[in-house]
């Protein structure tokens, strides 16, 4: 990557070991301005806020679009709008700066250059995401870019996009819940109790897929792999050792404790009851 | 107070010709994204925001919100707020968001987000919107794999009152109107875009296990529960104090219309005995006696409220103890294995 030819052609900077974290909530506003762009748009441009980590990673926690009109070889951004949009989200999270700017669409295309000279202006070393939104290879590729300068001493000659490794950070949506994100339409939330029958059926048939692993593999019929052991043993012991008495005894006294917090609950609920009924009745002298 | 009856029963009347009653909150992942993304950032500080979409029927379409900037209580700041408010949506609009208030959200911490200022906020929006809701999110909640998300608005009968002002036990007799009926709980749906679906299919991790799982299954519920307790010990004891309000508010009713009695049967004795010398009675009415001026009685809006917080503590007590069972009897299981 570094220059071969010696002192004159080089790449600005140089290339540094940068890689980028985008939450879901930023995929989710750049589809739904994608939804809502205009008529004549092909793509959408936005502006990409976060933060850098110390480690060199691009935390893109947020976004917004910018409208911008796109001739053949011209690109015209609306500055004035980027910046009020900019001090507008200062205002709520002043810890929150722009990193980069995205745009839907698969690769870099020609215009790209021209605008990301404009963010390099506000911010050093800007990141350049792109969302494939139109499923052009029938998948939604999200791929993330820096670039470098190629100059030639002082004269700038090009600038080459390079991918940096990206990392899609789901917890957040792991949070909310893949089912009520994926689909199209969820009639209701999920409530407590629900959400932990989901979660104990999906580790009930974790179990049951690890017990019948461990049986294929005692019987012969699949070959035993050795970290999987690992994992297993390890997740086994994991499990604090504890005689049935002293288990016993812990499980009780939980048990004993909930009981008495719902009891408690129980007892105040009917005591609203009756302080309704004596507040509202009960007052003809 | 004189003028504001007769409006808001013409507000009444327009809004049952035209409207079918709300049913359905349906809110975009992107909102649901967003709004945890706001409230989780500042928490445990507290934090609205506004929501924006579509009136459709009995269905409100929430597409979209932004965040407020914490606010400051200082004039100069609410004009600005104001101004941040106007500039947020003009932008908003020149990409094509909805840019219609629907309502307005907020976090809350453990669900104690029933107080005067909610209504007062409520009344506001309600003024300018016919149809508001406000969603409340919990923070503190999804740390145990709860989506703690409850879309709200006020019931019609409790704002007339609110209007009016009239929180005395006689008028919400009258009305039917207890605690349970302040707060209309709205059921959300989520709908998200067919390209947001395919995205999230496209980028679903594959791991069968997902964070929410983890924090599901996670024993320790204790602090949760600690605090839970402790706020519901608080309420009780407001509680208390505003039911000794009232017993004090009878207690000098009632030692008012004894003296009234005993004013009355004086009364009668003198006319009596004016009577019999022949005298013109005085009258059993007094006004300017200032044993006949009423009482003021206390507004019950405080102690509706308190319970209505009790209510939703006891719940959440129910909910997470259900949740404890659960996890206690699948711990126990899988020991004896």
């Amino acid at each position: 990557m570094a220059a071969s030819e010696h002192t004159v052609l080089q790449f600005t900077p140089s290339s540094a070991s940068l890689s980028a974290r985008v939450h879901p909530l930023v995929v989710f506003n750049i589809c739904d301005c994608y939804v809502r762009r205009p008529d004549q748009a092909e793509r959408v441009i936005g502006t990409l806020l976060g933060s850098i980590s110390s480690d060199g990673t691009v935390e893109i926690r947020n976004s917004y679009a910018v409208p911008h009109n796109e001739s053949s070889d011209q690109v015209a951004l609306d500055i004035e709008y980027h910046h009020n949009m900019l001090v507008s989200h200062q205002k709520v999270n002043p810890k929150e700066v722009i990193v980069g700017w995205y745009s839907t669409g698969l690769g870099v295309t020609g215009g790209s250059a021209l605008i990301h000279e404009f963010y390099s202006r506000e911010v050093p070393n800007p990141v350049h995401l792109t969302v494939d939104t139109g499923f052009r290879n029938g998948q939604g590729i999200i791929k993330a870019y820096v670039s470098f300068n190629l100059s030639l001493g002082d004269r700038q000659l090009a600038a080459q996009f390079q991918e940096i490794p990206l990392d899609l950070r789901m917890i957040e949506a792991e949070r909310v819940g893949f089912d009520i994100l994926k689909t199209t339409m969820v009639d209701k939330l999920p409530n407590d109790l629900e959400g932990m029958e989901a979660s104990m059926e999906r580790l009930l048939a974790l179990i049951d897929d690890v017990y019948k692993y461990v049986d294929n593999v005692v019987e012969g019929r699949v070959a035993p792999d050795n970290s999987i052991g690992r994992f297993i043993s390890e997740c086994v012991s994991s499990l604090p050792k504890l005689g049935p008495a002293a288990f016993d005894k812990l499980v009780n006294n939980s048990l004993q404790d909930n009981l008495l917090l719902l009891y408690l609950s129980s007892i105040t609920r009917t005591q609203l009851v009756l302080a309704e009924k004596l507040n509202t009745a009960a007052q003809i002298l | 107070m004189a003028n504001s009856a007769p409006r808001s029963f013409l507000q009444v009347a327009a809004t049952e010709e035209v409207a079918s009653p709300l049913r359905v909150v349906q809110i975009e992942g992107l909102v649901i994204l967003k709004i945890i993304k706001h409230c989780k950032e500042f928490s445990p500080a507290l934090v609205t925001g506004q929501l924006l979409g579509l009136d459709v029927g009995s269905v409100l379409e929430v597409t979209n919100c932004f965040p407020f900037p914490i606010r400051e209580e200082d004039e100069e700041n609410e004009a600005e707020g104001a101004n941040y408010q106007l500039d947020m949506m003009k932008c908003l609009r020149e990409v094509n968001v909805d840019n219609n208030t629907v309502g307005w959200y907020q976090s809350t911490l453990l669900g104690s987000f029933q107080t005067q200022e909610l209504i007062e906020t409520f009344m506001n929006y309600q003024e300018n919107i016919r149809r508001c809701v406000c969603i409340i999110y919990d923070p503190s909640r999804s740390s145990q794999g709860v989506l703690a998300l409850k879309a709200l608005k006020l019931s019609d009968s409790f704002m007339d009152l609110y209007r009016s002002n009239n929180f005395t036990g006689e008028k919400l007799r009258e009305k039917n109107l207890s605690w349970v009926n302040i707060f209309e709980e709205i059921p959300i749906k989520v709908s998200n875009s067919a390209l947001i679906s395919a995205f999230m299919t496209e980028l679903e991790a594959d791991t069968p296990v997902t964070q929410c799982d983890y924090d599901r299954l996670q024993l320790s519920t204790n602090p949760f529960m600690e605090r839970n307790m402790e706020f519901l010990i608080e309420c009780m004891d407001d509680l208390s104090m505003e039911q000794q309000k009232f017993q004090f508010h009878y207690r000098s009713l009632s030692r008012q219309q004894a003296q009234q009695q005993a004013w009355l049967q004086k009364r009668r004795a003198e006319n009596a005995a004016r009577k019999a010398a022949g005298e013109e009675p005085l009258p059993e009415e007094d006004p300017s006696n200032p044993l006949f001026k009423p009482l003021p009685e206390p507004s019950r809006l405080d102690s509706f409220l308190i319970t209505n917080q009790i209510a939703n503590y006891c719940n959440q007590i129910n909910g997470v103890a259900g949740q404890n069972f659960s996890r206690l009897y699948l711990m126990k299981a899988l020991h004896e294995n």
